[in-house]
């Protein structure tokens, strides 16, 4: 690559290995505890897939409950938070700026903060509060403001602002404009949204384990309980499903990421 | 900011925000603020309970310390990973860092089970320390076992953007000062930390604000160094005190407030 590069770093190389190390053996520890008869003694117990079977018999409600309230969240904020951008893109106002940043607090407030404000003036609704609709605004609330910014950023570009000018002077009617020309523009950003919301959805914990009942358990909620209650090696076997459904998203987003790299050149 | 203007009309961009403001006002704005009022009902002392009360003091002064000590870690050991991955072109390269970004996606609770599998009752360090005759390795339950899950939870994000950051930086200010003869120590004071002092402000904040409300991760790991996520969680579901979940949830979200915008103050203050 470059010339000055190969100037030897012995530290910053033994950091780097260190750090490598630390952050890939816990992953590789506990995809082989979820698979081996016995943690302690490792792989010399043997394998076998018991407790991935112990896994789903127990907990294979929580995958489907996480995925829905996943595809919920991702749908929620399409349909709140592309609008939003696209008004927080083009709105000078003061009034959009104070929104803009009011709507980024869920991120920075403690995610017990949000979900206890929710118990507050919701928990004695009994058919929400018992219901999965419950964490999906939970979920919601948090991840609306990752939507909105990214496409919000993604409407800015300057040539789409003469792009939609261009449509509205040839006669296009402000819907014709937002579905047809703006939409299409900005779906790179939109997908990545998306798949960001999902990710977020799937693992968020903070609020959803103070918003979940016996009835409405997701998947970290399940995690949480089974590391609590059950033998290493299924709370292992248990974080090898997680990792299984939140893989391909992310290499989604990472391929989307590189084919954006190979067409914009950003 | 664009130059160039479109003609939609305010009611139509209001319109597009509407439904968003709307579900954002019933569902955080509103209950957010019946949760600051909350505290009030019992008396204005509520408020400043985490002030009074030396166990809530004790908890909020716990998790500042260990926050503090998480984020300075993370952005040097992150910060070093970062500029090093950046450099250097090997074979895989790629893996690694998608390896070491994986976490991004973690729950805390996985990550506290990864400190519990290394070094819980059955983990693989007081395992190998008991097979050579040292007995007591079990870190995963105190404070060391909370450091190493927060350090873990949050070094994926900063090796991320540090990574990013490091790659656009300026490389001929570095041979420069290489070809006048500065020293390594020089090169990295003055050369490499000023140009990562914006991603540093920015890492170092968000890593902190999520070490300040992580709770997933303390409570897999039972920790017994007690955090203010914890303390708001047992107030809340041991002993139903509503009210006082709500005055220590105002002071964590304060105090981090706080601590972020002293923060932007020194660094807005140095002189560039």
């Amino acid at each position: 690559m470059r010339s000055t590069a190969a100037a030897p770093a012995p530290l910053l190389f033994a950091v780097t290995l260190a750090v490598g190390v630390f952050m890939v053996a816990p992953i590789l520890l506990s995809v082989m505890a979820g698979l081996v008869v016995n943690y302690s003694t490792g792989l010399k117990s043997g394998l076998t897939l018991r407790w991935l079977a112990q896994v789903w018999e127990t907990y294979a409600d929580t995958v489907g409950a996480s995925l829905l309230i996943g595809a919920g969240s991702v749908a929620a904020t399409l349909v709140l938070g592309v609008p939003c951008a696209y008004m927080l893109a083009r709105s000078r106002s003061r009034a959009a700026r104070a929104f803009e940043e009011v709507l980024t607090l869920p991120v920075a407030v403690p995610g017990l903060a949000t979900a206890l404000a929710l118990i507050l003036v919701y928990g004695q609704m009994a058919s929400f509060r018992r219901s999965f609709a419950f964490i999906l605004v939970g979920h919601v609330v948090f991840t609306l403001p990752f939507m909105v910014r990214t496409v919000s950023a993604a409407f800015q570009r300057d040539e789409l602002v003469a792009l939609e000018e261009a449509a509205r002077t040839l006669g296009a009617s402000f819907t014709q404009r937002f579905l047809g020309v703006l939409v299409p523009a900005v779906f790179p950003a939109i997908v990545a949204g998306c798949l960001m919301v999902f990710t977020l959805s799937i693992g968020e914990f903070n609020l959803t384990w103070m918003l979940h009942t016996p009835l409405t358990r997701t998947l970290p909620v399940g995690l949480a309980d089974s590391y609590a209650s059950m033998r290493l090696e299924v709370g292992s076997a248990y974080t090898l499903v997680f990792m299984a459904v939140i893989l391909p998203v992310l290499w989604a987003l990472q391929a989307l990421a590189t084919t954006m790299q190979k067409r914009y050149g950003t | 900011m664009s130059s160039l203007r479109v003609g939609t009309p305010r009611w139509l961009l209001a319109a597009c925000a509407a439904p968003a403001f709307a579900f954002f006002a019933a569902f955080w704005l509103l209950p957010v603020a019946r949760l600051v009022a909350l505290p009030g009902e019992k008396g204005w002392a509520t408020y400043f309970v985490v002030l009074t009360d030396s166990r809530y003091l004790q908890s909020m002064l716990n998790t500042l310390l260990l926050s503090l000590a998480v984020t300075a870690t993370t952005l040097v050991l992150g910060g070093a990973v970062g500029v090093y991955l950046a450099r250097r072109r090997f074979v895989g390269r790629r893996v690694l860092l998608s390896m070491l970004t994986l976490p991004l996606s973690f729950p805390g609770v996985i990550v506290g089970f990864f400190v519990i599998l290394l070094g819980g009752r059955q983990g693989v360090v007081p395992n190998l320390g008991a097979h050579f005759g040292l007995e007591g390795l079990t870190f995963a339950y105190g404070l060391l076992g909370l450091f190493l899950a927060y350090l873990y939870f949050s070094l994926p994000r900063a090796i991320a953007t540090y990574t990013a950051a490091a790659e656009a930086m300026d490389m001929q200010l570095e041979e420069a000062a290489r070809a006048l003869g500065a020293s390594r120590l020089r090169i990295t004071k003055d050369v490499w930390l000023p140009q990562l002092a914006p991603t540093s402000v920015a890492t170092g904040a968000i890593v902190f604000a999520t070490a300040m409300g992580a709770f997933g991760t303390a409570f897999t790991l039972a920790s017994k160094y007690e955090v203010v996520p914890i303390t708001i969680y047992n107030e809340f579901t041991n002993y139903a005190n509503f009210a006082l979940a709500a005055s220590l949830s105002i002071a964590l979200g304060l105090v981090t407030w706080a601590v972020l915008f002293a923060a932007r103050l020194a660094v807005g203050a140095r002189p560039t």
